[in-house]
């Protein structure tokens, strides 16, 4: 009786009961949420090109952002450093493109999946091998990115509201709006659409296969770096991130795996969900159940809705 | 010239079906056997038993269990590690409550447990297929993790939440433990790990095998054939979780002496799954490559600088050994994609022709 | 009528039966009240025009798609929703339009893959292999031989399918759906793609297979010539509807038929 009482009562009664909690725990959740789904943005941008499971996004938010505080640590201007990063982010997609996408055409789906955790094996040891090993601090006042925080009086408490935590949020939603205009309403927008539909008639059309998948990856670099400069602002830098950013992964089962909208309402159900499970139910379980939560949240929801939640139904054909 | 066929004419089915249909094959695999079972125990040092072949052996085990799993059905799996600590834990809970039943018997018992979590974590699989696999993998392995830390029954209630091997005795031989002498260990490891691959063996060329690659080749043909995907994807499930989880327990009982989870985290699911990759998907003499590879490599990138007398620190060397995995992952997926196995047959398929061309 | 088995049915009895069979996916409907049925013993084919819903009707008699309306009776017992391997197990074997071969898989393995529903010795015999299993193994072996000298490709027994041509692939497919030794065998486009030589042995094949084993067939074909020398009864469906059905010269005569394959003039 008194268990079930933990599960379905004395969670509730304390949320009424310190709402201002409460809207910290679910705002600590939104934020967590736009990080999710800004490394699923980056997962979807490939997939949706080129069918692509890039299992190195969350690596490549690293090693991005791992690359900007480098260039700083070298003495060059922050701006400067920022240019850099992605001059370099461009050169990976290049690289990824030559080296690992166009030899790998046409292969089933699952290799091309293990060649992507090959590439976060080879950027995880390159970046440490260039950077170090050890965590670093992201640069975030040079970049003029706000500090500090807001505290709000309400419902006879009160809310934190980091500002760095909201910039994320504008800037995460600035870069869906941009990405979403880029898709629609340009020329290579479109090529980008037409290979996602069918690579063949792509090809046919004389859209360049190649240059599409190059850009692809550069705007999941861009994609990437933005994350990790968010992310290095509320934690330190450092390659121990791989494993949160692993959790885009249940973000996208929630989500589709082709859909921009679904990668962000997955992200933000995540987000939510597990920091609300954390501290209302966590403690009922010995605490610590954020690192397998999103992942059950998919388990389940597979086996219900296998095609995520504004996928299509697949119709299968011999 | 030595590698030839010639005259070995077979007469039967049976003879058509043995694994090693070409008599010199069959002398090489005795010739390993005895070098392994005769040699190595003999001249082998201990640090070259206890380092190198004891974890190869383990590691062998669990990349042959994974293989079953990826390299011939077809379901992508990263969550080996944890099934690895399934074995590990529940033998480590056996040799507690059962401390008089021998303990080989108990490590091959803890393979069932992992063997049913496998099955439970496998059971989305028949209505998911790919990518979806490796989340609820991940799954398996996070949650594992997470029931490694938090679970204190599982270690004893010990303060250093490890669990650690206790001493047992099997015919009058210390066998586990700090007293146990390598060469023991050794032999026990390798004895299981032979038995353990000639059965896997033996069940990949059967009904069985079959049903399994049907279901990886072409899932929908496979059905129409009459392989029911339940049993296939279940039945690869659990005898790829029996063999990761024995790998696991043996990996802690006669390899490390004492474990955390750390030793069964997502990073162990990883360089399992490479040593499948680069060693041949859907082989076994390519997972024992493959284990070979990947374990051997980075002993070899530590000793090569100081050989030359450069001095390169241990971090560094760490980061260049994730460098060329990485960079050996792609190659090989891109080259070739059956691994080492597969360039091994090549290499062969030239011999027996040799000096011709065809 | 209760299920009956194979030797009940004498020959040109009613072996399978569709009825007002409707299938759509969202919006499309593939097939709509189509009926017809198949006799013991003949070769029946069915034709259309692309997007007809001939490979949907194979689909559904073989359970990979169920119907939202209809009933199939097969050997006399009417089944709802059923999986494609229990179709499998009751003697339903088929090909399919583009080659679903086993590609990691010799040729001998894959004609094997369909003796699996004979094969029943357990896991525990599996593991040891020397022995039933091995004893097994081999009296399948005995039939699979079989086969694959009626289909003559003794000299690719070994040879991994992938690298075998597109005519040799078919034909390794329908020694696999045959070594089933099905009861109904379902052919999608057995002869697409092949030039005439390789047509001519196919058709030879299938006559063989129908004569000599007495294997009821069904198949859907492009090619008219080779339909209405094979065939016994022809059904003609379009848009996911049937309009023609009886004996090819009949079908040939048909009006609906010509209109469908030639247009109508409005």
């Amino acid at each position: 009786m008194e268990l079930l009482y933990n599960i379905f009562i004395a969670p509730f009664v304390e949320m009424g009961a310190t709402p201002d909690f409460l809207l910290q725990v679910l705002w600590e959740g939104f934020v967590a949420g736009t990080l999710y789904a800004l490394i699923a943005l980056g997962f979807v941008l490939i997939f949706k090109a080129s069918g692509v499971f890039n299992f190195a996004q969350g690596i490549m938010v690293v090693f991005s952002a791992l690359t900007l505080v480098g260039f700083y640590a070298a003495g060059l201007p922050a701006y400067v450093s920022l240019f850099l990063a992605l001059v370099v982010m461009a050169v990976l997609a290049w690289s990824v493109e030559r080296f690992v996408m166009r030899p790998l055409v046409n292969q089933p789906e699952l290799i091309l999946f293990m060649a992507t955790i090959g590439l976060s094996y080879f950027l995880i040891g390159l970046g440490e091998f260039i950077f170090g090993g050890e965590p670093k601090s992201m640069i975030t006042e040079e970049l003029g990115l706000p500090t500090g925080s807001t505290t709000i009086d309400i419902f006879g408490g009160f809310v934190i509201l980091q500002h760095l935590d909201i910039a994320a949020a504008i800037i995460a939603a600035i870069l869906v709006i941009c990405l979403a205009l880029f898709f629609s309403k340009t020329r290579i927008g479109r090529a980008l659409r037409a290979v996602a539909d069918d690579h063949q008639a792509a090809l046919s059309v004389g859209i360049s296969l190649n240059q599409i998948w190059a850009i692809v990856w550069f705007a999941a670099g861009i994609v990437a770096l933005a994350t990790g400069i968010m992310w290095g602002a509320r934690s330190d830098v450092s390659f121990a991130l791989q494993i949160v950013a692993l959790k885009a992964l249940p973000v996208l089962i929630l989500g589709g795996f082709t859909s921009v909208p679904g990668a962000i309402i997955g992200g933000l159900i995540i987000g939510f969900g597990e920091k609300l499970f954390e501290v209302y139910w966590g403690g009922l379980l010995g605490g610590g159940v954020e690192a397998w939560f999103a992942y059950v949240i998919a388990l389940i929801f597979l086996m219900f809705r296998p095609q995520g939640l504004f996928g299509e139904k697949i119709i299968e054909r011999v | 010239m030595f590698y030839r066929e010639a005259g070995q004419f077979k007469s039967t089915y049976k003879a058509d079906q043995a694994i090693f249909p070409i008599l010199q094959d069959r002398m090489a695999i005795a010739f390993y056997l005895a070098v392994a079972f005769i040699a190595v125990p003999i001249f082998g040092s201990d640090f070259f038993i206890t380092s190198i072949m004891i974890p190869f052996l383990v590691f062998s085990l669990a990349a042959i269990g994974l293989n079953i799993l990826v390299g011939y059905t077809g379901q992508i799996s990263l969550g080996t590690g944890a099934f690895m600590g399934v074995g590990a834990y529940s033998c480590y809970k056996l040799a507690t409550i059962f401390p008089d039943i021998n303990i080989i018997i108990l490590i091959i018992a803890s393979g069932f447990f992992a063997a049913a979590v496998g099955v439970l974590f496998g059971l989305p699989s028949l209505r998911i297929k790919g990518f979806y696999l490796v989340v609820t993998t991940l799954a398996a392995q996070f949650f594992l993790e997470w029931a490694f830390i938090r679970i204190p029954w599982l270690y004893n209630y010990n303060d250093s939440g490890a669990i650690e091997v206790p001493q047992r005795e099997t015919f009058g031989i210390i066998v586990t433990g700090a007293s146990a002498t390598p060469s023991v260990r050794y032999l026990i490891v390798l004895a299981i790990v032979v038995a353990m691959t000639w059965v896997a063996s033996n069940i990949i060329h059967g009904r069985i095998g079959r049903a399994w690659m049907m279901i990886r080749d072409m899932d929908i043909a496979a059905e129409l054939m009459g392989v029911r995907p339940l049993y296939a994807k279940l039945s690869a499930f659990a005898v790829s979780s029996f063999y990761c989880g024995v790998a696991g327990a043996m990996m802690v009982f006669f390899w490390l002496g004492a474990a955390e989870v750390e030793s069964f985290d997502v990073n162990h699911s990883f360089l399992i799954l490479f040593m499948v990759v680069i060693g041949g998907l859907g082989s076994l003499i390519g997972s024992f490559m493959g284990a070979a590879f990947i374990w051997v490599l980075p002993v070899i990138l530590r000793a090569v600088p100081n050989f030359i007398g450069i001095d390169v620190n241990a971090a560094t060397v760490e980061h260049l050994n994730f460098m060329i995995i990485g960079a050996l992952i792609i190659f090989f997926l891109i080259v070739e994609p059956h691994g080492l196995a597969r360039l091994w047959a090549l290499a062969k398929q030239k011999l027996r022709v040799w000096p011709f061309p065809y | 009528m209760s299920a009956r088995t194979l030797a009940d049915i004498s020959a040109g009895e009613e072996l399978l039966s569709v009825d007002d069979i409707s299938l759509s996916f969202g919006g499309v409907k593939a097939i709509q009240d189509v009926s017809f049925n198949i006799m013991k013993g003949e070769i029946r084919a069915i034709i259309g025009p692309n997007g007809a819903g001939k490979t949907s009707m194979l689909n559904v008699i073989n359970g990979f798609y169920h119907p939202q309306v209809g009933t199939i009776t097969f050997l006399g017992k009417e089944r709802r929703k059923m999986r494609p391997y229990m179709a499998a197990s009751q003697g339903i074997s088929r090909t399919f339009q583009n080659v679903a071969l086993f590609n990691g898989m010799s040729t001998l393995d894959n004609i094997m893959a369909g003796r699996t529903l004979k094969m029943n010795k357990n896991f525990f015999w599996q593991m040891l292999r020397y022995g039933p299993a091995m004893n097994e193994e081999i009296e399948h072996r005995l039939v699979v031989e079989e086969i694959i000298d009626f289909l003559e490709i003794e000299h690719i027994r070994k040879t991994p399918v992938s690298q075998l041509p597109y005519g040799l692939k078919k034909r390794v497919e329908l020694g696999r759906a045959l070594v089933a030794e099905p009861t109904l065998l379902l052919l999608d486009e057995p002869m697409a793609g092949m030039n005439l030589e390789e047509k001519e042995d196919m058709s030879r094949f299938i006559i063989d297979v129908n004569q000599q084993f007495g294997t009821t067939i069904a198949l859907i074909e492009h090619d008219m010539g080779v339909v209405m020398d094979l065939a016994d009864r022809v059904v003609v469906l379009d848009y996911g509807r049937k309009i023609s059905d009886g004996e090819p010269a009949q079908v040939q005569a048909d009006q609906n038929v010509i209109d469908a394959y030639l247009g109508v003039a409005h």
